[in-house]
């Protein structure tokens, strides 16, 4: 029997459930990441092009007058600075890498809110790969403009129409896309989901954010965060920035779910807060679900957290206690989108304006030294025209 | 052919295979999703093409996410759930439909984590006799497998064409019942065509298992059942079926006979 490698899971969830044509290719992408990453030569060249072409490392900005708001020192890791304008290129890039490695020069991925549609084609254009990028129709509607993006950079976009057209069911169609060409094509999954060795992969790839963060914040705080805190969905910026600090046992690590249009209503998307243990897309992990194991479909008015799973390590984090999982509803968010741009002329992107939103919400809950860091995941440009609708369908 | 080491008379699949081994027949598994177009209906089809000559039915507990199947068993799925299916809702159409052939509970992993611990159980007093779960892999889960092994229903797995030869002696001796070929890259869903590689990759893992191997995954008319069959042990249908049972269950019967004189008529030939 093939071992499976204790790094196949965190805890008891991950995994690898995933159909017996697609073992093969797992197994081969796990032995060349780990022989890529011993790899010097590599490293230098992913360090260089995130230097040269994604812009790293990210800024650490202040942020004065939203300080003032929360009654602590609040500082912003501006992956929204980054090239592409999200945290999503960090992954892209060393997987670009990996697939060309691997001779592969089709690339498969699928897209939420566009930015790792977006993240892929460019890097993609970048090493002359041919890109197919899986989008649910209702994503494609709500983010019009990072598919015009998508399809500038010479990526075919296509619509999925089956179940609930949002990310959900374009990852099932890019994993159906990836059984059908395995042998020519390399699937560039965008969050910290999916069979082993995915979460770990994009969590490494990912991980450059808090590794800068936490020496930033030394730099500039003399000290660590007193809480680390970033919007998860799949949970792949929230695990860019905390996995450097999971060792430091008095930094607090908050993960913010959206939380919809409540917890108590089935409209939300907070699988850790309100899901139990299952299997999608190749991973055991929080899910939300009916009791029967019917996937429920998630909501979030933000394209990109609308995902009814979460990655396993989120799920292991959140039972070993070591992270805490809080949610934020959709109006939360819109209140969270509009302050931050009003106080630090930052327009997050509604993913993010979870974090800071619930940040927004809990002055008095620090000492006014402690430090939060929030990690700015993305900016939101793809987000105004929705927000600007919402917003004068609510005065009208 | 079968070799007599895989015959064990208690259990009714390899029964079924050393039976037909015997008449030198190739077997007959269909597939249909449980609910689909209907409940009424889909127990009518399971009696239906159980007279028209399968062997073996495979009974699709539906998922929400079958990231392993294409278009039609996707729409059968969404069907099926909309009309209220379940794990246990499939278990009633087996015990009900009461065929003298066996049944195979064939479903994704979720489903059968939800119905609890003793799911197979259940399953098995219903009156079924294997189990298939399309994401399960030999190796991912092996506390979860080795459970299900051990448990009343003959545990069928898959092989793909990119599996290599070590890992399909692997995968043949942690199955039974019979091994699940897949005939080629990608979803379940009809094709105009046999692969190419389809003779060599079963050449490979006849030298690598000596359970009866059947072939699935594309098939559609007669003519690749025939020639299919004259590699394998047996063949299985699922997409093609169950275009025909959104037509009528006399359609879908229709088809399952045709299939069936054709696997006959080249066995006599």
């Amino acid at each position: 029997m093939t071992i499976v490698e204790r790094q196949d899971r965190f805890g008891v969830f991950g995994g690898r459930y995933v159909p017996e044509t697609l073992v093969p290719a797992l197994d081969q992408l796990a032995e060349e990441y780990d022989r890529a990453m011993a790899d010097s030569g590599f490293r230098a060249e992913l360090n260089s092009l995130l230097c040269t072409y994604v812009g790293r490392p990210s800024s650490l900005s202040d942020a004065p007058r939203f300080s003032e708001l929360v009654g602590a020192p609040v500082y912003l890791k501006r992956e929204d600075l980054n090239h592409t304008g999200a945290h999503k290129i960090n992954n892209t890039v060393g997987q670009a890498m990996l697939a060309r490695r691997m001779g592969k020069r089709r690339i498969i991925a699928e897209t939420g809110a566009g930015q790792h549609g977006v993240a892929t084609a460019t890097v993609c254009a970048r090493f002359g790969l041919e890109c197919v990028v899986y989008m649910g129709e209702e994503d494609m509607r709500r983010q019009a403009l990072n598919v015009f993006r998508m399809k500038l950079m010479g990526a075919e976009v296509r619509p999925v129409t089956s179940g609930t057209r949002t990310l959900k069911d374009a990852t099932s169609e890019a994993i159906r896309d990836w059984v059908t060409n395995v042998t020519d094509s390399h699937y560039i999954i965008g969050s910290v989901v999916g069979p082993a060795p995915y979460p770990r992969i994009v969590r490494d790839l990912q991980s450059v954010i808090g590794t800068e963060a936490r020496a930033q914040m030394l730099e500039r705080a003399g000290r660590l965060p007193a809480t680390v805190v970033a919007c998860v969905g799949g949970g792949s910026n929230a695990m860019g920035i905390f996995h450097a600090f999971v060792p430091d046992r008095e930094v607090e690590l908050v993960g913010v779910e959206a939380a919809g249009e409540g917890l108590e209503t089935e409209r939300h998307s907070a699988s850790l807060s309100r899901g139990t243990p299952g299997v999608l897309h190749g991973s055991l992990s929080y899910l939300l679900q009916d009791e029967h194991g019917q996937v429920h479909p998630a909501h979030s008015i933000s394209a990109g957290l609308d995902y009814p799973g979460v990655g396993p390590e989120h799920s292991h984090l959140k039972d070993s206690g070591r992270a805490t999982y809080v949610s934020v509803t959709d109006a939360q968010a819109l209140d969270g989108f509009q302050t931050l741009s009003r106080l630090e002329g930052i327009i997050p992107a509604l993913e993010t304006a979870h974090a800071v939103a619930w940040v927004a919400s809990r002055r008095g809950r620090w000492a006014e030294d402690a430090p939060v860091l929030i990690c700015v995941s993305g900016r939101g440009d793809k987000d105004v025209t929705q927000v600007s609708e919402i917003l004068a369908a609510a005065d009208a | 052919m079968v070799s007599a080491s895989a015959t064990t008379t208690s259990d009714p699949i390899a029964h079924t295979f050393a039976a037909l081994a015997e008449q030198r027949r190739k077997a007959l598994v269909a597939y249909i999703t449980a609910g689909h177009p209907d409940r009424a209906r889909s127990l009518a089809l399971i009696r239906a093409i159980v007279r028209a000559g399968a062997d073996i039915i495979e009974v699709g507990v539906p998922f929400s996410d079958p990231l392993a199947d294409g278009p039609t068993i996707q729409a059968s799925s969404q069907t099926a759930l909309a009309n209220g299916m379940t794990f246990d809702g499939a278990l009633d159409l087996i015990g009900e439909a009461a065929v003298d052939v066996p049944m195979v509970v064939f479903t994704y992993l979720n489903p059968l984590l939800a119905a609890g611990k003793d799911a197979l159980d259940r399953a098995a007093r219903a009156g079924a006799s294997g189990l298939l779960l399309t994401d399960l892999p030999v190796g991912a889960d092996p506390e979860r497998e080795a459970r299900i092994a051990a448990g009343p229903l003959a545990f069928i797995r898959l092989v793909a064409p990119t599996t290599p030869a070590d890992r399909m002696a692997d995968i043949a001796r942690h199955g039974s019942g019979f091994v699940y070929l897949i005939s080629r890259l990608g979803v379940t869903g009809a094709r105009d065509d046999i692969a190419a590689d389809l003779p060599a990759t079963i050449a490979r893992l006849r030298s690598a298992a000596s359970l009866p191997i059947c072939v699935g995954f594309g098939i559609a008319r007669p003519e690749e059942a025939v020639a299919i069959g004259r590699l394998a042990d047996g063949i299985a249908v699922g997409s093609a079926l169950v275009r025909h049972a959104e037509e009528s269950v006399d359609a879908a019967a229709a088809f399952v006979a045709s299939l069936r004189a054709a696997l006959d008529a080249d066995v006599r030939r």
